[in-house]
């Protein structure tokens, strides 16, 4: 934790490539009707599973 | 690529390649906008003076060190350039079990639930052949969604069970686990219905605007009354038959109910903790589409909102509003970041004569046709196209900092306002954006709790 910045995550988006994009999560809805799922809320089941 | 934004005096970057969320000092806020520009005696020189150097050499120190650790100044992981995996693979469908709804609500997208045809009901036959289909077309995937959809769906809630056995018996011979939504207006849920959903597992997404005046304004029975009364009787006590859990309750906000965030805590007080309200998408000849001039107010009903929610977590009652949640750390892989809900291509939707769309929004309409449940996907090439079509082909999409929570919007709306579905329709993004600024604002605060 440094003087003038306080990181709140350090998980990196780029990391999630390699061995990604199974498919197997929940599909997602971008419209405002369904709300299944957004995007940027989901979990991925891969990680979930771990 | 950084965001640099601010909530109630904290000042936060987003680091956006990585994903990385930082809160920092006013000396940093200004030093990263030169750090890419200026070399280092220059940035002691530019702030030594107001800041003192020391200070100065410190926070270039962290933002070098955060930057060796790519979480500052990331680059694009894709170069900006991304191909999705060919391949014909489809994981959910969108089933619409009745073209017809005994409800008369005036933003409806779906011509009152008839999507602009006869009202008609999926017969099991056709339901059948989409598992069929479904189950076909799935490849290797074991995770499959199914969404029962309308019109009101549970006005053929007797196909409706039988296409639940139907899924269970073929998932069951095929290695597959199909999971079942229903999409309702609630007022069909009755002890026997609110069962069987139970028994099943069956997720709800339960239709309630909000505020008694906002509801019944927008979502009128045929004779042109109100709905709320009944609405909300139903919803709850299906909630109470399931425990409160396994359900999410979505609203509508129109230019009629700009302050919107009233309607959220409205539904808060009576009880509900998972909750949805979403912005109406209409053209603008309707007089309840929200307009540009409606941002700031709608911006301001968010961060009150934002506010209210921090203050009953504080307060040890959490709401779940489905649009302030993030997961910064375990969040869905970057190919899903990029292409989103998969429409065209791995989600279907299917009307009630078997015909074949891009999603619910597009059914009905003829340019979008795909095939058909029986004969299968005729018109691929547009099944393409919607593959093709992600943050990195969208116009304005890779270089908006919002690119890997929105993943470029819905095409339905794009092509809706802007006749493309290549161009976002910017009002939802400018909406979307302030969603995302909120959710990290309230992560912030969650992290600088705990810690």
């Amino acid at each position: 934790m440094g003087k003038h910045i306080r990181t709140i995550n350090s998980a990196s988006i780029a990391a999630a490539i390699t061995g990604r994009g199974c498919g197997e999560c929940q599909t997602s809805c971008q419209s405002a009707c369904k709300t299944s799922c957004t995007v940027g809320n989901q979990a991925c089941v891969k990680k979930t599973e771990k | 690529m950084l965001h640099k934004f601010e909530f109630d005096g904290k000042k936060m970057v987003l680091d956006v390649h990585s994903g990385s969320v930082h809160e920092v000092d006013e000396l940093v806020w200004w030093l990263l906008d030169d750090f890419e520009v200026l070399a280092r005696p220059e940035l002691l020189e530019k702030f030594g003076a107001r800041y003192g150097a020391e200070e100065v050499a410190i926070a270039i120190a962290e933002i070098e060190e955060l930057e060796r650790e790519g979480l500052l100044f990331s680059p694009d992981p894709y170069k900006g350039k991304y191909s999705p995996p060919a391949g014909g693979i489809t994981k959910a469908l969108c089933l619409h079990l009745a073209h017809s709804c005994n409800l008369r609500c005036r933003y409806c997208f779906a011509g009152q639930g008839s999507f602009g045809g006869a009202n008609e009901l999926m017969p099991a036959g056709i339901g059948k052949s989409a598992i069929d289909f479904l189950i076909g077309r799935s490849g290797s995937r074991k995770n499959l969604n199914m969404d029962f959809f309308g019109g009101e769906p549970l006005l053929n809630f007797q196909v409706l069970k039988e296409l639940v056995a139907y899924g269970r018996l073929r998932g069951r011979e095929e290695g597959k686990e199909i999971e079942f939504t229903v999409t309702t207006n609630a007022l069909l849920l009755n002890s026997e219905i609110s069962s069987y959903l139970n028994q099943e597992g069956i997720s709800a997404v339960l239709s309630l605007d909000g505020r008694r005046e906002v509801h019944d304004n927008m979502r009128q029975t045929p004779g042109g009354g109100g709905s709320y009364e009944q609405v909300l009787e139903r919803i709850r006590s299906f909630v109470d038959s399931r425990d409160g859990s396994n359900y999410i309750i979505r609203g509508t906000y129109t230019r009629c109910n700009l302050d919107f965030c009233a309607d959220v805590l409205h539904m808060a007080d009576l009880g509900y903790k998972h909750l949805s309200v979403e912005p109406v998408v209409a053209t603008s000849e309707a007089a309840y589409a929200i307009c540009e001039e409606d941002l700031p107010v709608l911006f301001s009903q968010y961060e009150q909102l934002a506010r209210e929610l921090l203050r009953r977590r504080e307060e040890g009652r959490p709401v779940d509003f489905f649009h302030f949640n993030i997961d910064l750390d375990g969040g869905p892989c970057l190919p899903k970041r990029l292409t989103g809900c998969g429409a065209g291509y791995e989600y279907l939707a299917v009307a009630p004569n078997g015909d074949l769309y891009p999603c619910h929004q597009f059914v009905g309409r003829p340019k979008f046709l795909l095939g058909n449940v029986s004969e299968g996907l005729v018109n691929g090439d547009i099944g393409d196209v919607f593959r093709n079509t992600h943050v990195y082909t969208k116009e304005d999409c890779a270089a908006c900092w919002a690119k890997f929570y929105c993943s470029g919007g819905c095409h339905a709306n794009a092509e809706l306002l802007n006749g493309s579905i290549y161009k976002p329709y910017l009002l939802g993004c400018a909406l979307m954006k302030k969603r995302i600024e909120c959710a990290l604002y309230l992560k912030v605060k969650e992290s600088s709790q705990a810690g």
